[in-house]
């Protein structure tokens, strides 16, 4: 018995033991966040998308003493709602990621402390959806839009489509691929895009045309995107046969950036007239430990330092008016003007129902 | 029944069989005498199918079996470690050879009572073979081994791991079992008493070749090589030059059968043919130890010159350890080796 | 004494598997004090939820059932045949197992899919069909097999299989009566293993398979993570628990029937050159499946790797050196192997502790209780990524046990999975360990826990070294967990992979399959590097 609990103890300090072998060269500072109320650490949760520039973050704690610790987790509705559960008890001080499709139930389950920002008075009134009660400052919007590959409708000689109509066209048959809108945020997107264009008793009648017209659903954008679509370098390598896809309205200029040599044309462009906008939003978050830092963070998330870094680390627009969008954007980027949009309230009452019909339309 | 014509087996460079002739008559059981590494257990994975030849054939009843896979040759081998089913019970091993042949279920019943009869373990069947002593798996693997009626029944060192007076009473049992249902065997062991006892022909092997085959009354009696009479426990070898009927040897004159070779030759004197005279005759030894065999007494005796002799002698007769004694030796107990 | 050793393996189960799936479920189905188990009757009966559930069910079964069919001539081969590149090969086909579902799923797609092998040769295209799905399964299940039926399969007694010969039996019966109820108990566990990973599966299912095949564990996810639908989840949750459980007691049953003592010799014994046109007709068969269905999909994400605007060549690797251009990455992508590493082998050393105490508890053998552990082990397989991160969320969120926001919580997701591989690999091998060397040694004056170190340690070390590589195997190209898992900027290989693929751009896509063929080198070398050490000391006593 004895040597069995010697046993036991040696097992527990060889796990122990390798706990902290591991942990040498991490730069966890766990410890230090969790001292007095003066913290000089303030934490930012976020989903897997968030990137920012070191310079920035610096910049950061250059002006405010506080250093940015970043934690993600999954993508934006697993990090959404892990931050529900985790309600009152909250891991960091401030959440940034909550779009206009699960913005209600942030809100609704009242897991942001109200804060106005300083500076909101640079961010556009339309993409201030909580303006009364300043719960969510919006940070950053998206478009959802059909991309298509130019290089196969120049050797067609076909002009891309431009719009939701233009789609279920004949001469856009077996074209298109998107994306399953039950488990993929494009996917779901434009199904609202649809959704807005032709209303709650039209849009189904237009997915059964598209899908007589030949719509491909795959599961993600990874599939649609770098294994269908013919216009993407992914796609090329994977002899993609789609030259229409689902994708973001900031997709060209990522072909581009991340294309050696750079070309002077991005390989695919954008059908501006099936764009669906998303709007990104943060929040300080109840029961933050350093609200402080988190009030300081949110300022800082719509200044233009931020706002202007932003782009070419998410590939999203600046809600700030006047912040100036990288040359790679105003170059190879689409002008979106015109998006199909659907009220934030209205996506959580109707999402499931939508998303249900959807699946037993499409799918089966 | 069997027969082997230059079977020869190579390991790397390593002849384990060395064009090896051999031939086992029906009924008739055989015994490879060898010690370790001389090439016995290669020989009845050769004849079993388990190793396959680099030269020579293997016929069963003058049937070719190169080509006759392991499971069609119908030959029974009883393997040194036995080499039981732990996932089966008794009887699951004794019957599997019979379920191989597809005999019936009822028939394979009786055939497993019968034979755990045979070898004295009746109603043993439901038995887990973890639970059984090495005696009794020694009993189940020969059962299982005879179950099919093989025709041809080889063991490899069959007592190997059992005490002495089990064995001693096996070998006899086996040999009367043997006896009994005309089974063709064929043995290795590296025990000679164990081969002499069971056999009615035994090969001694060197080397992967065939050092001397005979009745063991023949290879007992006029060992073929000083190789095999020293593998046989004979420790009384000396070199000597023949003239007539003796031979001049560092031990002296030691008289040797009329019609033995002459010249330089080996000579083996059994310890039997050692006799003790008193001091002052024949050969001058001391006596070096003294060994209580039962029946006799074995005595090892340092001459002045040459090897140490070994003596056997009634009990009464035996001198004790240190004292001095003459040695004679009589003509009939000595053998002349060939080479 | 079997409590004392049980103790610590319990407690770990109980803190970091039971507890929060147990409140996850609890939030779910329990409303302001009040349980609400008619939920349960309401989603079971729903059409949808029926449809998943039986195609979860038999698709898990069929895949179980080829990768047997597949994967057993292998373990054979790897067992017993000795030949040029035999180590590398096995490790080799354990990097599948490792490669997130994301990069599998792109490869072999090249091998089914448009333009793939069988579009080229023959027109046949598999994707979006049930038949990628199965064969993808394969492709990941592979090793589980070859790793635990042939690391036992190595070290069974020839002779058997010869005493069955010489009584009559064919090459195949002597097979199927004598050596198959022997490696029973082994390729029960990788059955079970195999039935688990498929049951669950997620990634696969997805890529593959095409929006219209679901299974439960991808219907839990979206019901977690995407609708916050905990009572659904939670409903789903326990119906996945009860099937994994009652599969966890059959297998438990059966294996109960037959266990014995195996005889056990030097794997080095066993192994040999193949001989005769038999033999080198199943080596060549078995190689050529490994290379179609495993080496092919993999050469294709190297190929890809390679493959850069300005011809083959590694320029996709040199930009992994730097931050990159736009930013991607706050870290360079290399420090994610780095992580990746450090993450596996915490996780590795967690598994074999709390794995090798359950273990050498579970040898003494014992009742019912014992055997209850037993599958409570496997359990953690049979439950969602999700529905664990989601527990630790609101379980471990009190001091001292505030771990939400620790890196050691990756590890021990991670933990979580590795101990029944390192149990079920172990386990058989120390059964079969004749308990009358534990009691020789006793005699001459060992202690309990040095008759485990001198006696049970030499004879099993090559199953610790072939469990060890599996948890760190698995922890490396672990996804689903650590994704769940807030952590501070460390990404692991897999994440940053993901994160690379989920970008546009042909520099991304070349850096993730750049990044997938420095995990799967890495899980090569680690494994092989296992093999290397030389296990002499076996049998010494």
């Amino acid at each position: 018995m004895r040597s069995t609990k010697k046993m036991a103890a040696g097992a527990l300090a060889a796990a122990l033991g390798v706990s902290t072998l591991a942990a040498c060269g991490g730069k966890d500072d766990t410890a230090k966040s969790d001292g007095g109320t003066k913290s000089k650490t303030v934490t930012l949760v976020s989903h897997d998308s968030f990137a920012a520039s070191d310079a920035v973050l610096k910049e950061f704690t250059a002006q405010t003493g506080y250093t940015v610790k970043v934690l993600k987790s999954g993508d934006a509705g697993a990090a959404l709602n892990q931050e529900i559960l985790t309600k009152g008890s909250p891991r960091g001080d401030v959440f940034f990621g909550v779009d206009n499709t699960l913005l209600s139930r942030a809100l609704d389950h009242g897991i942001f402390t109200p804060y106005e920002a300083k500076g909101l008075a640079a961010v556009p009134a339309a993409v201030q959806l909580d303006k009364g009660q300043h719960r969510v400052t919006p940070i950053d919007t998206g478009d959802i839009c059909v991309n298509y590959d130019k290089k196969y409708f120049a050797d067609k000689k076909l002009s891309p489509p431009s719009s939701f109509t233009d789609l279920i066209k004949p001469e856009y048959k077996n074209l298109l691929v998107t994306e399953n809108a039950a488990t993929s945020s494009p996917g779901l997107g434009f199904l609202l895009g649809t959704a807005a264009q032709f209303g709650d008793d039209g849009w189904q009648d237009y997915w059964k045309k598209l899908k007589d017209n030949g719509v491909k659903v795959v599961d993600g954008w990874e599939q649609a995107y770098n294994q269908d679509f013919s216009g993407s370098a992914g796609g090329k390598k994977a002899k993609g046969d789609r030259p229409l896809v689902v994708s973001y309205a900031s997709s060209p200029p990522v072909e581009v950036l991340y294309a050696k040599p750079q070309p002077t044309e991005a390989p695919t462009g954008v059908a501006t007239g099936t764009c669906f906008r998303q709007t990104e939003f943060a929040g300080l978050l109840k029961g933050a430990k350093n609200e402080a830092g988190g009030k300081a963070l949110l300022d800082f998330l719509i200044s233009k330092k931020f706002q202007e870094d932003m782009p070419l680390n998410m590939f999203v627009n600046p809600v700030v008016k006047d912040a100036k969008l990288p040359e790679l954007f105003t170059k190879f980027g689409a002008t979106v003007t015109e998006t199909h949009d659907v009220a934030p309230e209205k996506i959580s009452k109707n999402r499931e129902q939508w998303v249900k019909s959807w699946s037993s339309l499409v799918l089966k | 029944m069997l027969k082997l014509d230059g079977v020869t087996v190579r390991f790397g460079e390593r002849a384990a069989l060395d064009a090896v002739d051999l031939e086992v008559a029906e009924h008739e059981t055989v015994c490879v005498l060898g010690p370790s590494g001389s090439g016995k257990s290669t020989l009845l994975r050769v004849v079993a199918g388990l190793q396959p030849v680099d030269e020579g054939r293997v016929l069963l009843e003058g049937a070719d079996q190169g080509g006759v896979p392991v499971h069609r040759r119908g030959v029974g081998l009883m393997f040194q470690d036995h080499q039981l089913f732990p996932q089966r019970d008794v009887a699951g091993n004794v019957s599997f050879g019979l379920r191989m042949r597809g005999v019936p279920r009822a028939r394979q019943a009786e055939r497993v009572e019968e034979l755990l009869e045979l070898v004295g373990l009746p109603g043993a069947g439901r038995r887990a073979v973890a639970a059984l002593s090495g005696g009794e798996q020694q009993r189940v693997a020969l059962a299982r081994a005879l179950a099919p009626s093989p025709r041809l029944l080889m063991l490899d060192e069959p007592l190997g791991q059992l005490d002495r007076t089990l064995r001693e009473r096996l070998v006899v049992e086996l040999r009367s079992l043997f006896g009994r249902l005309g089974t063709t065997v064929l043995a290795v062991t590296h025990d000679q008493g164990e081969a002499f006892a069971l056999a009615d022909r035994v090969v001694v092997m060197r080397d992967g070749r065939i050092a001397q085959t005979g009745t063991p009354l023949e290879v007992w009696q006029r060992p073929a090589s000083e190789f095999v009479a020293r593998f046989l426990g004979f420790e009384n070898v000396v070199p000597g030059v023949v003239s007539g009927v003796v031979a001049s040897t560092e031990w002296g004159a030691v008289p040797v059968p009329s019609g033995s070779a002459q010249g330089a030759v080996r000579l083996l004197i059994r310890p039997a043919g050692v006799r003790l005279l008193p001091a002052g005759e024949g050969l001058p030894c001391e006596v070096v130890s003294r060994t209580f065999r039962g029946n006799h007494v074995a005595l090892r005796l340092r001459p002045r010159s040459g090897p140490v002799l070994e003596a056997e002698c009634g009990v009464r007769d035996a001198a004790g350890v240190g004292e001095m004694v003459g040695v004679g030796f009589v003509g009939a107990e000595v053998v002349v080796l060939a080479g | 004494m079997r409590l004392g050793l049980m103790a610590l393996p319990l407690a770990f189960f109980a803190l970091f598997f039971a507890w929060p799936v147990a409140a996850i479920v609890g939030r779910g189905l329990r409303v302001d004090g009040v349980w609400h188990l008619g939920r349960i009757g309401e989603v079971i009966t729903e059409p949808d939820i029926g449809h998943v559930l039986w195609f979860t069910t038999w698709q898990a079964l069929a895949s179980t059932a080829l990768t047997l069919l597949i994967a057993l001539p292998g373990a054979y081969v790897f067992a017993r045949f000795d030949f040029p590149g035999r180590h590398l090969l096995r490790a080799v086909v354990t990097v599948p197992f490792v490669l997130p579902t994301v990069v599998v799923g792109t490869a072999f797609l090249a091998l089914l899919g448009r333009g793939g092998l069988l579009d080229e040769l023959w027109g046949v295209r598999l994707d979006t069909t049930v038949w990628a799905i199965l064969l993808a399964h394969v492709f990941f299940n592979y090793a589980v097999v070859v790793r635990t039926v042939g690391g036992l399969w190595a070290q069974l007694d020839p002779r058997q299989e010869e005493a069955a010969r010489v009584l009559g039996a064919s090459r195949f019966a002597a097979w199927r009566t004598v050596t198959l109820p022997a490696l029973g108990p082994a390729v029960a566990a990788a059955a079970l293993m195999v039935f688990l990973f498929t049951f669950t599966s997620f990634g696969v299912v997805q890529i593959l398979g095409g929006p219209t095949f679901s299974t439960l564990e991808v219907e839990i996810y979206r019901q977690t993570a995407e609708l916050l639908d905990l009572p659904t989840a939670a409903v789903l949750t326990i119906v996945q628990f009860a099937a994994v459980g009652a599969v966890l007691a059959v297998h438990a049953w059966t294996v109960r029937r037959r266990e014995s003592a195996l005889k056990l010799v030097d794997p080095k014994q066993t192994a040999r050159r193949p001989r005769g046109a038999g033999q080198w007709t199943l080596l060549a068969g078995v190689l050529a499946v490994i290379a179609v269905l495993i080496l092919l999909p993999l050469g294709v994400l190297v190929a890809r790797s390679l493959d850069t605007p300005d011809g083959y060549g590694f320029g996709y690797f040199r930009s992994l050196q730097s931050v990159g251009e736009g930013g991607t990455f706050l870290v360079p992508p290399l420090e994610a192997v780095w992580n990746s590493v450090q993450y596996a082998l915490a996780a590795t050393g967690i598994a074999l502790v709390i794995g090798g105490l359950a273990a050498a508890a579970l040898t003494r053998r014992g009742g019912r209780l014992v055997r209850g552990f037993d599958a409570l082990l496997m359990l953690p397989l049979g439950v969602s990524a999700v529905t664990v991160g989601f527990g630790f969320l609101i379980t471990l969120d009190r001091p001292p046990l505030d771990l939400r926001t620790s890196w050691i919580l990756v590890p021990l997701a991670q933990a979580l999975v590795g101990v029944p591989f390192v149990v079920r690999t172990m386990l058989p091998v120390l059964r079969a360990v004749d308990g009358r060397l534990r009691e020789a040694a006793a005699v001459l004056g060992a202690s309990p826990l040095r008759v485990w170190r001198e006696v049970d340690l030499p004879l099993v070390r090559r199953a610790l070294l072939i469990a060890a590589g599996f948890a760190f195997a698995v922890s490396l190209g672990e996804f689903g967990a650590t994704v769940f898992i807030a952590r501070p900027d460390r990404p692991t290989l897999p994440v940053a992979v993901a994160r690379l693929l989920g970008r546009a751009g042909d520099l991304n896509y070349g850096q993730a399959m750049a990044l997938s063929t420095i995990l799967m080198v890495v899980c090569a070398l680690s494994l092989l590097l296992l093999e290397r050490v030389r296990t002499d000391r076996t049998g010494e006593f």
